[in-house]
């Protein structure tokens, strides 16, 4: 059995009286792709940021090969992050910086590579992304799924034992979403990575997923193959699922 | 976090020096003559009045070293990069550019923050200093149309007056008037919530909270400087 690379204990987190992770706990096992399901709201966003400090929970754990996040300190906690990659929903490239910028930002920052080593990363990344007509461009000039293409790009060239995607194919068309969703797959096959996915999008997860957790206030409500998921007998569950299936919270 | 440690981002600092600080010089170059000559304008006929026309480079080029010169750069400055800063910021953060940055390992405060702080500060007074030349330079176009003085004769007078304790108070709190408008844009652009909305919020807030600040401490380190170098 595969090494558990994250581990989630008893995590809660509050914003004001709203609960919104109470007491998750979760295994991630490592080159495993795990798909996060839930509602608008529920704490998917919320879990991701806390894997990687960007919020704070109020309690609980979190492990990431092997290291206590909560109680890391900055310099220690960055060392740990040269070994994670984020994908926002947004993309977040930065505006100011041309493509060719964006991905060898986190190269020249964080890393002792040449300059020849970094131009050949960055384009590596690119050719990976099937963007390298793109490297000269700035973010305003690429559409939604280009910006994503780039996103992924970034994310991977400093080849990240961890992967989180935050909703990588939210506001793509099909088609996008199908490639991007196969990009995400076969990259994660080639650079051997453990991912994270949080998504809405069914056809994003049949590509990706290993196994799927579905998050409801605040708890992980099921977990296991997608398969099996899609076919529970639960009334949010065929919510969630099934587009033929429409029942209110009530029942 | 201890921002004297390196790295030190000399080269994003240089260029908030070129986007901030010398890309501001046309705009307060129309500022600082402008001073001058209506200073020179509003007071000429009133020293001609009291028979104290000979003390007007006196007067508009102690105004002008002392307060005038210096408040106003940096209320333009204020105008100019404080929004600036304040709404690029904000959007960073809105559009997750900052958290993007955070989660690479890149500590996006000594990145935006501090290199933008330290570029204003460093502008400030070399606009000031800028701006006063012009300012005195306007002067003398005014004078010199109304009332013919020649160029030697306003210069040297202006060099006569103009004592060490008049432009180190006036260059030196520039300093403080540059830090107000680095720190102010970049804290409410950093902290910048709510969208859209708050990007808004935060360019236009930057240009007020820096402006009264500037005014403020303007008033504060005048006090300061009086006790220290006395008008004599």
């Amino acid at each position: 059995m595969a090494r558990k690379l994250v581990e989630i204990k008893d995590l809660y987190k509050s914003f004001g009286d709203q609960t919104v992770l109470a007491g998750v706990s979760l295994d991630v096992f490592e080159t495993e792709n795990l798909v996060v399901f839930g509602k608008s709201g529920t704490g998917k966003s919320v879990l991701l940021k806390c894997l990687v400090g960007l919020l704070v929970p109020d309690s609980g754990n979190v492990t990431i090969n092997g290291i206590d996040v909560l109680n890391l300190p900055l310099k220690e906690m960055n060392e740990l992050r040269k070994n994670i990659s984020f994908l926002f929903q947004s993309a977040a490239l930065y505006d100011s910086m041309s493509v060719r910028e964006n991905l060898s930002f986190p190269l020249i920052r964080n890393f002792n590579f040449t300059q020849k080593e970094i131009d050949h990363k960055v384009e590596r990344s690119l050719e990976m992304v099937s963007l390298s007509g793109a490297i000269d461009k700035m973010p305003s000039e690429l559409s939604g799924g280009m910006r994503k293409r780039v996103g992924l790009a970034r994310a991977i060239i400093t080849e990240p034992m961890l992967m989180l995607y935050d909703e990588p194919t939210t506001g793509l068309d099909p088609i996008t979403t199908k490639e991007i969703s196969k990009l995400i797959r076969d990259l994660q096959r080639e650079l051997k990575m453990t991912s994270i996915a949080v998504t809405h999008d069914l056809i994003c997860a049949e590509i990706i997923a290993d196994r799927a957790i579905v998050l409801n206030a605040g708890h992980i409500l099921f977990e296991g193959g997608l398969d099996t998921l899609t076919a529970i007998d639960d009334p949010f569950m065929k919510n969630f699922f099934s587009p033929e299936y429409l029942e209110d919270e009530n029942g | 976090m201890n921002v004297v440690k390196p790295p030190y981002e000399f080269a994003e600092t240089a260029k908030h020096m070129y986007e901030l600080g010398v890309k501001t010089f046309p705009i307060v170059s129309v500022t600082g003559v402008i001073i001058g000559v209506v200073l020179t304008l509003q007071s000429q006929p009133i020293m001609v009045k009291f028979g104290a026309e000979a003390f007007l480079p006196y007067m508009v080029t102690l105004s002008v070293i002392r307060e005038l010169g210096p408040v106003l750069t940096a209320l333009i400055f204020a105008g100019r990069v404080s929004s600036g800063i304040g709404a690029e910021l904000g959007s960073m953060r809105v559009t997750e550019q900052i958290d993007a940055m955070e989660v690479s390992a890149i500590e996006p405060f000594r990145f935006l923050v501090i290199t933008r702080v330290i570029a204003c500060t460093i502008m400030m007074p070399i606009l000031t200093v800028y701006v006063d030349f012009l300012a005195i330079g306007g002067g003398f176009a005014a004078s010199h149309l109304l009332s013919g003085t020649t160029f030697d004769l306003y210069v040297s007078q202006v060099i006569e007056v103009v004592k060490f304790g008049d432009i180190i108070p006036g260059v030196g709190k520039t300093f403080f008037f540059g830090f107000i408008v680095g720190i102010t844009g970049s804290f409410l652009g950093y902290n910048a919530d709510k969208g859209t909305e708050g990007v808004g919020k935060a360019s236009t807030t930057s240009v007020v909270y820096s402006s009264l600040l500037i005014l403020i401490f303007d008033m504060i380190l005048v006090q300061i400087t009086l006790w220290i170098w006395p008008v004599s």
